[in-house]
């Protein structure tokens, strides 16, 4: 279990505990988190589950590889030094505490 | 109270209207009525993780049950409906209980296309693939070292195979056409799929003809082909394409033309009733078309709600699909339609390449076969209208990325 914060452009937060193994795709979109669709499941076709993770957090949600990393160049908003899919993350005790910053398009 | 927005149908489209509905606050109440136990659900993974076992069934909903009573979204699950009564504005359950709508948003889906029972297509051991009841029907079946006889070479039945082999299945696959993919992709893209299945094992057979299935102990036992040959089988898919589920809205009057007619904002030809995704067919560059494929069930579910919100805008989402088979990760970006020119664009490995469609010289569609970057700068380059040479494509020097940003 790990407990994932979503920060909006608008300041608002979403918190949730979150299931080890699931993606935070998933878990976004289970939690209501806004402009996370996550429209091809987690199979890196779609590009509309982009976060922004919060810089402290960078080494512990892993590495980027090739695939996302071209699929980013594919996100609304464009991508940054710290942007994922966020279907690439997976829930687990040491994301506990994690910080995302959704991307609000246009 | 006012009666609620009723949608028909509980898959992709309706998950992406009700999720619009909800995200932009629109007041009014929805009703989803769906004919399946579930909520709406990924269809994709059915024949992919799901059928390997790899994904436990709640992950395969787009949104977990208890998100729409939490939204305020009735649901009812295990509902059928029989009739739509557009003079009362009024849908009729299955135990003849009227309902009325504001709105009406119809998401009906498609059906898989079955064998004639004639030659043998209702008997035990016979398969199709388009729910997860399908699925549980079929799963137990898949052993290792039985033999699974696969009728259709498109991307169901391919991916099927796919599953099947990893599972240690013998895998014989069928198609009547020259090619597998005859009806979707180019020939250097159905090349890559032959000799992929092949590499894996399957017996793959195209320009083959069934004439029959027969059965042994009142269970299909195996297959002869027009050329009279006997293929014996313990089980068998059929993935011979979908037809759209159109008899509600027929019956009710409204237009079809393979599918539900709609127009630019989705609506059909009741200014109060909608369709979205597998079952509306709508018009593109001057031709009606179908699609049945996540991203056009999303993008027009989200249309809808985003119309009925007040906003202003017309169906010009650009298509985009995806397969998984093995280890490749095929991607397409575009409608290849009425295509008169394909070239091939060489990946950075053996195992990949992207193949460009264009007619007239314009740029249509593209493939890519584990190229990801065709696909991602691809897609910008169709958007952009870039429009580059099918020479510059195939140069394998030439920088996609630069391409796309229009350099």
């Amino acid at each position: 279990m790990a407990n994932i914060t979503w920060k909006m452009a608008d300041g608002s937060e979403i918190s949730a505990a979150v299931k080890d193994g699931l993606n935070l795709m998933e878990a976004a979109t289970a939690n209501n988190v806004p402009h996370i669709e996550g429209e091809c499941g987690g199979c890196l076709s779609c590009a509309t589950c982009h976060v922004f993770v919060d810089p402290a957090w960078l080494a512990k949600t892993g590495e980027v590889d090739d695939i996302e990393d071209t699929m980013l160049e594919m996100t609304d908003v464009e991508r940054e030094d710290n942007s994922r899919l966020s279907c690439q993350i997976i829930a687990s005790p040491e994301l506990d505490g994690l910080v995302l910053y959704v991307p609000e398009p246009e | 109270m006012s009666a609620p927005i009723v949608i028909v149908g509980a898959g992709q489209a309706a998950a992406s209207f009700i999720s619009r509905h909800v995200a932009l606050g629109s007041p009014q109440p929805l009703l989803l009525i769906g004919d399946e136990s579930h909520p709406p659900y990924q269809r994709p993974p059915l024949s992919k993780q799901y059928l390997l076992g790899e994904l436990e069934r709640e992950r395969l909903f787009i949104r977990p049950l208890e998100w729409y009573a939490a939204q305020g979204v009735e649901t009812r699950f295990d509902s059928s409906i029989v009739e739509i009564r557009r003079a009362d504005k009024q849908v009729v359950s299955a135990s003849g209980e009227r309902i009325d709508y504001a709105k009406l948003i119809l998401c009906t889906g498609s059906q898989a296309r079955t064998l004639p029972s004639e030659i043998g297509g209702a008997l035990p051991g016979v398969f199709t693939l388009r729910s997860i009841a399908d699925i549980d029907h079929m799963a137990p079946e898949f052993q290792a070292g039985r033999k699974l006889l696969i009728i259709g070479g498109g991307y169901i039945g391919l991916e099927a195979a796919a599953v099947a082999r990893q599972l240690g299945l013998e895998v014989t696959l069928l198609e009547v056409s020259d090619r597998i993919l005859q009806r979707v992709a180019a020939a250097a893209t159905s090349d890559y799929f032959r000799k992929l299945h092949r590499d894996h094992g399957v017996d793959l057979r195209e320009s083959t003809r069934l004439a029959r299935l027969y059965q042994a102990d009142g269970r299909v036992a195996g297959a002869e082909l027009e050329s009279g040959e006997k293929i014996e089988t313990d089980l068998v898919l059929v993935g011979i394409g979908g037809s759209p589920n159109t008899g509600l809205a027929a019956a009710a009057g409204l237009d079809c033309d393979n599918g539900i007619c709609v127009n630019q904002i989705c609506q059909t030809s009741d200014a109060d009733i909608y369709a979205a995704g597998d079952c509306s067919s709508f018009e593109r560059n001057g031709q009606r078309i179908r699609l049945e494929s996540v991203q056009n069930a999303a993008d027009q579910g989200d249309l809808i709600a985003r119309v009925l919100a007040g906003e202003n805008l017309t169906y010009t989402a650009l298509p985009w699909f995806w397969s998984d088979q093995y280890d490749c990760k095929l991607q397409i970006v575009g409608l290849n339609h009425g295509y008169d020119l394909t070239v091939v664009r060489p990946g950075a490995s053996d195992s990949s390449l992207s193949v460009w469609y264009y007619r007239g010289g314009k740029l249509l569609a593209i493939d890519s076969m584990n190229e990801p970057r065709s696909y991602a700068f691809g897609r910008k380059i169709i958007e952009g209208n870039i429009n580059p040479a099918p020479q510059v494509v195939a140069d394998p020097a030439t920088d996609l990325k630069a391409l796309a940003m229009g350099k």
